[in-house]
């Protein structure tokens, strides 16, 4: 059972889960995520993510296990959800009403000033289209109005489910700025994508998750230094590339052919040693560095999936 | 509840579905109207399931109230195809998961929307009345009726009965339609349940098994917006109405605070 959190944890779970029939869509998830960060929620498709987001929101409710969301209970949603902005699934709005309609309909459900529409849709550049109908719009427009939509409560924690979906790359730097700006004004963002590297970028912290489970929860540089940096070598010519491995394998570390590069898993320091062997043995390194593994990288391996 | 009444009636009005209402409504209670005055001793009737109205009884202090009536079930069928599929296309636009995280309070959120849909049925119920009213003053010259009854106190006394049993029978098609969204969720299938039983159905369960008629709920909606008739009576509908809805409402209202929302 969790304990309720104080001012500085946005959201905690503790033993959240959620089973449909027989098939468990989250299992004994428990992290916490502080205010005031961006957390990024990580995890392939069908991982339960959209389920916890929900649970979170009030809209299912949990098989076993608690949760608290700005110091309340998430089985009374109606004491936090006034200072919470969401974005579930996507954007979801009716296609007959204009965008600045929409808002509008959202904005007289949750008791917002009206004036906040015109506002929200010049922040997310749908100002000029605000009074074209929701059917007329580009999947990255929709995607605008669903943050816009979020924005309305000017909310203490913000809810984004892949928030750039659709978006063009200065569209998606412009949601990353937003978000930022939004962090730095004191907002909690959690934040869920498929774009791995997107969240490494912004996300202070992180949450994982694999077929239902927690699998790392923590803050990302701390999931960065959980791998050793590989080392990676490019021979002059290709062809020794096989060579170069024997002189890996030999040394008793391990190592994978990409493209014309050797990425090698030995310590930083075995550098100048390879570079040594490499000569004896009469092949020209053209480059020789050190890599930090990616997010991505670190979640295919700790996940298992196939790149 | 204000805020969702408020948020409700702000989908209500949007052109399409308003215009296209009050078209229908106009359409039908001018057609039904006509039919009545113009049809004045034509064979084959001007009335209800033939019924012939003549030109002495339009000009009793009901008469301006006929074509009203005639139009009443209709706007029953208007009212449970508007409020079934406004209640049923949250599930299919997915906006419902957006309702319920700006208004948590499920129950507020179901009454909020019954009550921007009375308010909608109610001024369907007075649109309706003004056509059909003022085009059987319209017509009455030329079908040789006395309107001189129509103004008097008992006249107004029938017509506020009227109007209030024309929108009790409307709110009731509606609420029908509504209980069908929600359990249905999806507009289309709403809509076809709800119009094929009340139309259909209920026609042919009544032709086979006549007695049937006085338990059916479209029967008894229609019959309420009548004010009764000779076999069933008006408070016999009324508590029939009463029963189906109290049921249905309370089915629904559980589902609907339960039910996971999961699209």
């Amino acid at each position: 059972m969790a304990t309720p959190p104080d001012s500085t944890i946005a959201i905690s779970t503790s033993g959240l889960t959620k089973i449909y029939g027989d098939r468990a869509a989250l299992s004994d998830a428990t992290f916490t995520v502080p205010a005031g960060t961006i957390c990024g929620f990580v995890g392939p498709n069908g991982s339960g993510k959209t389920t916890t987001i929900r649970m979170l929101l009030g809209l299912i409710s949990p098989t076993s296990g608690s949760a608290y969301v700005l110091g309340e209970k998430i089985s009374q949603p109606e004491n936090y959800l006034p200072r919470v902005g969401a974005m579930i699934e996507g954007p979801a709005f009716y296609p007959a009403l204009s965008g600045a309609e929409n808002l509008k309909v959202l904005a007289n459900l949750g008791g917002f000033p009206i004036s906040r529409v015109t506002e929200l849709l010049e922040k997310v550049g749908l100002g000029e289209r605000g009074q074209s109908k929701y059917k007329t719009y580009s999947l990255g427009m929709k995607q605008r109005l669903g943050i816009a939509a979020a924005l309305l409560p000017n909310p203490d924690l913000l809810i984004l489910d892949e928030p750039t979906n659709g978006l063009d790359p200065s569209g998606i730097h412009e949601v990353r700025e937003l978000i930022r700006s939004l962090a730095r004004s004191g907002t909690t963002v959690f934040v869920s994508s498929h774009l791995l590297s997107e969240l490494e970028m912004i996300c202070e912290s992180l949450v994982m998750l694999r077929e239902g489970k927690v699998i790392f929860t923590g803050l990302t540089q701390e999931l960065l230094k959980a791998q050793t940096p590989l080392i990676v070598a490019i021979p002059e010519y290709a062809v020794d590339l096989a060579k170069l491995v024997g002189i890996v394998t030999a040394a008793g570390f391990t190592s994978k052919v990409v493209a014309e590069r050797l990425e090698i898993s030995a310590p930083v320091d075995w550098s100048a040693t390879l570079n040594r062997l490499a000569f004896e043995a009469g092949i020209t390194l053209s480059a020789i560095s050190k890599v930090l593994p990616s997010l991505e990288d670190t979640f295919f391996e700790m996940t298992g999936d196939a790149q | 509840m204000i805020n969702v009444v408020i948020a409700e009636l702000r989908k209500l009005r949007r052109p399409t579905l308003l215009l296209s209402t009050l078209l229908t409504v106009g359409l039908l209670s001018g057609l039904f109207t006509s039919l009545v005055f113009l049809r004045v001793g034509a064979k084959g009737g001007n009335g209800k399931r033939g019924e012939a109205i003549t030109a002495a009884e339009l000009s009793h202090a009901t008469g301006f109230l006929y074509g009203f009536k005639l139009v009443g079930t209709f706007l029953g069928l208007v009212a449970l195809c508007v409020f079934a599929s406004q209640t049923a296309q949250e599930y299919t636009y997915g906006t419902l998961r957006n309702l319920l995280v700006r208004q948590p309070a499920r129950m507020k959120v179901l009454a909020g929307k019954f009550i921007s849909m009375k308010i909608f049925a109610a001024a369907m119920v007075i649109f309706a009345g003004t056509i059909t009213i003022s085009l059987s003053y319209a017509l009455a010259g030329h079908a040789k009726v006395s309107t001189s009854l129509w103004s008097s106190g008992a006249a107004m006394h029938l017509l506020a009965q009227a109007t209030l049993n024309i929108f009790i029978q409307t709110l009731s098609f509606g609420l029908f339609g509504m209980i069908l969204g929600l359990l249905f969720r999806s507009p289309i299938s709403a809509i076809a349940v709800g119009v094929i039983w009340t139309l259909i159905l209920e026609t042919i369960l009544g032709a086979v098994i006549s007695s049937t008629s006085k338990w059916l709920p479209g029967a008894n909606f229609s019959n309420i917006g009548e004010g009764g008739s000779l076999l069933v009576s008006y408070k016999h509908s009324l508590a029939v109405t009463l029963c189906y809805l109290l049921l249905g409402s309370l089915i629904v209202s559980v589902l609907f605070k339960r039910r996971d929302v999961a699209n």
